[in-house]
């Protein structure tokens, strides 16, 4: 005991905290996924490999990921902007905008979608001018697109917005007076102190749509092999009974999330650490 | 490089930051603009950079309008009072940055620029950091990069904004000589910010005293020093015994009572007298201006601070010499050597 007592932490708690978070994130997180994983080891090798191979399964995993990323790069892209806006300029209805980027955290995804449809079907206000374009949004893999930008919009804002908050408007001042241009000082000293959070917030926008169902299956359209998402699929196959095809197509989505989620997660941590703490 | 300014004024909202400022810095000085936090001295300086803009009137440098400019044509160093370095970039690409951003006509190529950030960080004697962070630095190193990364691009004028502000006392005196030094070797016109009278006094040719939104007084170290020009300047530079007195008749009281003071020429009313600490002669009761006693006596330094309960009520410190023998409790009589009254309450 009196060793123990000499090695008093300064911070008391450890150990029960740690207890709490370990059991918590088993019960939450780990415990299920280790339940998928069990699933499909009622599978053979060649039986996972048959369901993944199939050109369905292929086909909806490339709809989500492929989609997903597209979405995660639009979003970081306008969230930016949005940010900027929000941050650096003060007009009225500023705090209304910024609760409006809130919206899409909080409304039912089926909302969403039942409403992104209504919207950009080809009667509705903006699918009507769209369609006289020749561009079909509605029921198309756009539409997905459409809808995993909507829900990947706020993750990327609310990521950025404290970074830029807390970047010193003086060191644009500073490249200014040193002759760089406008576009120079975002380039050179605004993006790369800004590229951790850009980076956050592409990772979680990205998972975000990756992981989207409610509002996709409203404007998807579903066709298998064009406009199914694999999520969708699996819930196809658990109408079907199919449980392990189901499991399988979910542990490949796990694999691969938890993949690209780890790459920009290291991708942060390296730009990170070109920016030493203050 | 001559910088002039002609009748500025700024506002912020309801607030008057400059109030028609006149001022002109010849070529190869360095002037201090000095002043308490609120007086405009900051918004003068960025308005020189370029970094604000006044409601109207002149700015010319090396007598062109350098109002017709943004900050990036105006080919001024700043040096801000947070250094505003990169945090993202190592002192050497921090102090490369004003070359690489050039227009590609004139950019210097990658060893011309090399060999230039070399030169400067020799300059400011820290070229062992060239590829150390931001952070990894003391503040007064960050400030030394930070002049470093300004003088890069050859600067027609520089200008400093509190420059040591935010460093402790003992790098800021050691930066304070060394800044002098630097402006001595490379000789650019410079204006530095300062709210710290003895960093004004020490280091530049010319003070420009500010309060309010306008230039009281402007002058050498020892002109604003040994003659300040008003009430304020006076208040603000070196250390006062500041009395109300009142003139009438060609009497000046302190209270209701009379001083053995002349009051020849001065304008009847409420005034304010002034009085240095050191000037301020210690004899036996009964022989000077003022009598008072003793309260308090410290001893640091060259001189021995005296707390003294004039017989007006006021109660005022003085500065003796270490020799003169006092102690709290003694009457003693006070004779300004010298002094200065100014009209006004």
């Amino acid at each position: 005991m009196s060793a123990l007592a000499a090695r008093r932490r300064t911070l008391p708690g450890f150990g029960l905290t740690m207890g709490l978070t370990l059991s918590w994130l088993s019960i939450i997180i780990l415990i299920p996924l280790a339940g998928l994983f069990l699933k499909s080891l009622e599978l053979s090798p060649e039986q996972f490999w048959n369901i993944l191979s199939s050109r369905r399964t292929l086909n909806a995993l490339r709809v989500s990921f492929g989609l997903a990323f597209a979405a995660a790069c639009v979003n970081l892209v306008m969230g930016s902007i949005i940010v900027w806006a929000l941050v650096r300029y003060r007009f009225p209805g500023r705090r209304l905008f910024d609760a409006i980027v809130d919206v899409p955290f909080a409304l039912p995804t089926a909302v969403a979608g039942v409403a992104l449809t209504a919207l950009f079907a080809e009667k509705g206000w903006l699918g009507a001018p769209l369609a006289a374009l020749g561009i079909k949004v509605a029921f198309t893999p756009v539409g997905i697109f459409v809808a995993m930008i909507f829900i990947g919009i706020p993750f990327v804002v609310r990521t950025v917005q404290p970074v830029l908050q807390d970047l010193d408007p003086e060191i644009e001042e500073a490249a200014g007076s040193l002759g760089a241009s406008r576009w120079q000082t975002i380039i050179r000293v605004i993006l790369p102190s800004l590229a951790p959070a850009l980076l956050t917030g592409l990772a979680l926008a990205f998972a975000r749509a990756v992981g989207e169902y409610g509002s996709v299956i409203f404007i998807a359209g579903n066709l298998p092999n064009v406009s199914e998402i694999a999520p969708l699929l699996i819930v196809i196959r658990l109408s079907e009974f199919r449980y392990a095809d189901a499991t399988a197509i979910a542990v490949v989505m796990l694999v691969v999330s938890f993949v690209i989620i780890f790459a920009v997660n290291r991708l942060q941590r390296w730009a990170q650490s070109r920016i030493p703490a203050r | 490089m001559t910088i002039e300014v002609r009748n500025l004024v700024k506002t912020f909202g309801s607030f008057k930051a400059l109030d028609g400022v006149d001022l002109k810095v010849e070529s190869g000085e360095l002037v201090a603009l000095l002043g308490p936090s609120g007086s405009g001295k900051t918004t003068l300086l960025r308005i020189v950079a370029g970094l604000d803009w006044p409601d109207s009137g002149e700015v010319l440098i090396n007598g062109e309008d350098a109002l017709a400019q943004g900050a990036r044509e105006r080919h001024v160093g700043f040096v801000f009072q947070h250094y505003a370095l990169f945090r993202h970039m190592t002192v050497f690409e921090n102090v490369a940055f004003g070359l690489r951003v050039q227009p590609r006509a004139v950019r210097k190529d990658e060893a011309a620029i090399r060999t230039r950030v070399k030169e400067l960080l020799d300059l400011v004697q820290l070229d062992w950091l060239a590829d150390r962070y931001p952070s990894q630095l003391s503040g007064g190193q960050r400030q030394r990069i930070a002049l470093a990364r300004a003088l890069a691009i050859e600067p027609r004028i520089l200008l400093l904004d509190e420059p040591f502000g935010a460093l402790d006392a003992k790098v800021r005196k050691e930066l304070r000589k060394w800044l002098r030094s630097l402006h001595h070797e490379i000789n650019v016109t410079s204006i530095f910010v300062t709210h710290d009278q003895e960093e004004a006094l020490e280091v530049a040719n010319r003070v420009v005293v500010m309060d309010k939104g306008r230039i009281e007084q402007i002058g050498s170290p020892g002109d604003v020093y040994e003659s300040p020009a008003s009430a304020f300047v006076h208040g603000f530079i070196g250390e006062s015994i500041e009395l109300p007195v009142q003139v009438e008749g060609g009497v000046i009281r302190l209270g209701d009572r009379p001083l053995r003071l002349a009051a020849d020429g001065l304008a009847p009313g409420a005034s304010k007298l002034f009085v240095r600490r050191h000037d301020m002669l210690v004899g036996p009761p009964g022989s000077g201006a003022f009598e008072g006693a003793v309260r308090h006596v410290r001893n640091f330094g060259p001189v021995q601070r005296a707390e003294v309960a004039l017989s007006g009520g006021e109660t005022i410190e003085i500065d003796a010499p270490r020799d003169k023998e006092l102690r709290a409790g003694d009457t003693v009589g006070l004779e300004p050597r010298r002094y200065r009254i100014f009209a006004g309450a």
